[in-house]
């Protein structure tokens, strides 16, 4: 069976080129019907999955965004408060009894549907993409875990709600804090790394095509170089999308060339004050050079 | 491929053999349940079973279940199915890790028994010299003999305790309450608690006669206390110890540890309500007090056993130590970035900043 390597291809085809053992886990968790725990530094493609993978599959994606915090009222559902208000009021004035307002302002029309609650109401499976878990506090992840593993959720006035179709759940986390065991074990697991320079090179040229092949190989030379430098914060590739896309809209043709408007579009990989200081231009220019 | 392992010819079949390299994976550390056994073989249903890269990229993603086991697993693999064609012996062949786990606990002893004869030597010797000769070095011989018995009852005395445990008590109150970020009713409150308005205003006919509010209570934090006793923290481990067992009466969720060369949890002994039988109990325990230290591995050894339960985002770790270590302190801050990780805050009481 080679159904990986065309899940492999298909993403490509949308613009990502994932690893083999990406891949891989992404075809089984798809294949098993199991939530996909994707795990790396930030900047190295893992929110980019979920959205490739609802492009590919031509299905709505449902991001929640973790945050310290994050409640029921955020990530499951909410009542639309200030409309039952109204809702109560006009009905007042109408003469309607008690029970029929009742009845009304709790049903679904008062319902603001937050990401989860959204995710299994869907007609289509849509990819539903629970983003940097690791922020959300012990107690949020406990929840999720009922929640992914029976695909149900139970609203108080309206009673169990069950999945219409299962979707297609991708978590990320980029290690701020240990995940629960509980909820590693119920994912298909993939650390995701910095590329390899040949993938760094076809993510460049299926992303901005317009770069030379030879500017975008010293491109990828030197963020890969970088990456070895000892830095707080490694470029990852969106940085080096920006940085390439920085060097063409300064016009630049060589990275060794230029020294000065390497300097400038340095702003791009690198974030922090002590990183800048860390490669002065002439680092840079031998990075570049090395590159070359 | 000649490479891979071939099965005893009574093998009961790909289950049975997958069941074996879960348990291969499981003694070297990994932790699978039998649910991932199964998930597994659900995994190579989906993937060509007979092609080893895909069989492997497979059950990496079902196994591993953490950069660092992803790593290693491709070693782990190749020990289990890709053994050169070797008939496959019951025995995992990776099993001798666990010996060496033991000899590991072993180790440490044989160490603290070596530094426990060195650190007498000094005190016999030279010390004993100085002490007819001037004040000074009757100071420094005074203070060895303490390490040298060892005894906890000399090192701790019933009024310190006292003392200490109420500073340790009202310290504890003051560092305890970390604010919650979930909010919940309350009469003051900075957010109206929407969902109880609602309720109580259809008693009223959806006139909102009373604003409930909700506010963030506060939660109590879990404190952790990791205890350096060795030589150079003696003639502090009285103060700190009963600082220790003023915490452990104040709060029953709070974890305390001794270590010196190796990590010894002390809680039990500590909640003890007798404070003379809590010292016998802590002199039995705390083998190798006053010894050598190795921060950095014991350190170590509490971030990966006892930290992975008791430890989570809502704990306070205090560590009571001079940082004085034979370990190298890349070592230690290893081990203290791991302890990071798991999300808690950890403050470093050393006496020698005063």
């Amino acid at each position: 069976m080679q159904d990986w390597r065309a899940l492999q291809k298909g993403m490509a085809d949308h613009g990502y080129i994932a690893a083999d053992d990406l891949a891989m886990a992404v075809h089984i968790a798809l294949s098993l019907g199991r939530p996909l725990l994707l795990e790396g530094a930030a900047g190295v493609g893992k929110t980019e999955v979920a959205r490739v993978l609802a492009a590919l599959r031509d299905t709505m994606l449902i991001r929640l965004q973790c945050y310290e915090g994050l409640d029921a009222a955020q990530a499951i559902y909410e009542r639309n408060y200030p409309r039952q208000l109204l809702a109560i009021r006009a009905a007042s004035e109408a003469g309607e009894t008690g029970k029929d307002v009742e009845a009304r302002i709790f049903s679904d029309d008062y319902l603001l549907e937050r990401p989860l609650l959204q995710a299994i109401r869907q007609p289509v499976a849509p990819v539903l993409l629970i983003d940097e878990i690791d922020r959300a506090d012990e107690e949020f992840e406990a929840y999720l875990l009922e929640v992914l593993s029976e695909f149900q959720i139970t609203i108080p006035e309206l009673g169990t709600i069950r999945a219409t179709t299962r979707p297609i759940v991708i978590l990320t986390a980029n290690g701020t804090r240990d995940l629960s065991d509980a909820l590693r074990r119920r994912c298909i697991y993939a650390h995701v790394d910095y590329p390899e320079p040949a993938a760094e090179l076809a993510i460049l040229q299926i992303r901005a095509p317009e770069i030379e092949a030879t500017l975008a190989a010293q491109i990828v030379g030197f963020v890969q170089a970088l990456r070895r430098e000892d830095l707080e914060k490694n470029p990852g590739i969106a940085e080096m999308l920006d940085f390439a896309a920085a060097l063409a809209g300064l016009g630049v043709n060589d990275l060794i060339h230029d020294p000065m408007l390497l300097q400038a579009a340095l702003g791009t990989l690198l974030k922090t004050q002590s990183d800048r200081e860390a490669i002065p231009p002439e680092v840079a220019a031998r990075l570049a050079g090395r590159a070359a | 491929m000649s490479r891979i392992t071939r099965f005893a010819a009574r093998d009961p079949g790909p289950a049975a053999r997958m069941a074996g390299f879960v348990a291969h994976l499981r003694s070297n550390g990994l932790r699978l349940g039998v649910g991932e056994t199964q998930t597994a073989l659900a995994a190579l249903t989906h993937v060509s079973a007979c092609d080893p890269r895909e069989t492997r990229l497979a059950l990496k993603a079902v196994c591993a279940a953490n950069a660092d086991e992803a790593a290693r697993f491709d070693l782990l693999f190749d020990s289990y199915w890709c053994t050169d064609g070797r008939v496959r012996e019951k025995a995992v062949p990776r099993e001798d890790k666990a010996d060496r786990k033991s000899t590991n606990t072993r180790d440490p002893q044989g160490e603290n028994a070596g530094a426990r004869g060195a650190l007498h030597s000094p005190g016999d010797g030279p010390d004993r010299a100085s002490a007819d000769g001037d004040g000074t070095g009757k100071l420094i011989a005074s203070g060895v003999e303490n390490l040298m018995r060892k005894d906890m009852r000399q090192l701790v005395s019933p009024q310190d305790i006292s003392a200490a445990e109420a500073t340790a008590r009202r310290l504890a109150a003051a560092f305890r309450d970390r604010r919650s970020r979930r909010r919940r009713t309350a009469r003051k409150g900075d957010q109206i608690h929407f969902r109880r308005l609602i309720r109580q205003s259809l008693s009223t006919g959806g006139e909102p006669l009373t604003l409930p509010r909700k506010a963030r209570p506060d939660r109590p934090v879990k404190i952790v206390a990791l205890c350096d006793v060795s030589g150079s923290m003696t003639i502090y481990a009285r103060v700190f110890l009963a600082f220790l067992s003023g915490l452990m009466r104040a709060d029953d969720s709070t974890d305390a540890y001794l270590f010196h060369t190796r990590l010894v949890r002390i809680s039990e002994a500590l909640r003890d309500t007798d404070p003379m039988r809590v010292l016998n109990r802590l002199s039995l325990l705390a083998e190798g007090f006053g010894g050598g230290s190795k921060i950095g591995a014991a350190l170590d050894q509490f971030a990966r056993g006892p930290a992975r339960r008791f430890v989570n985002g809502r704990s306070v770790v205090i560590i009571l130590s001079d940082g004085y270590d034979t370990d190298p302190p890349e070592k230690l801050a290893k081990a203290l970035a791991r302890l990071r990780k798991r999300g808690c805050r950890i403050i470093w009481l050393n006496p020698l900043k005063g």
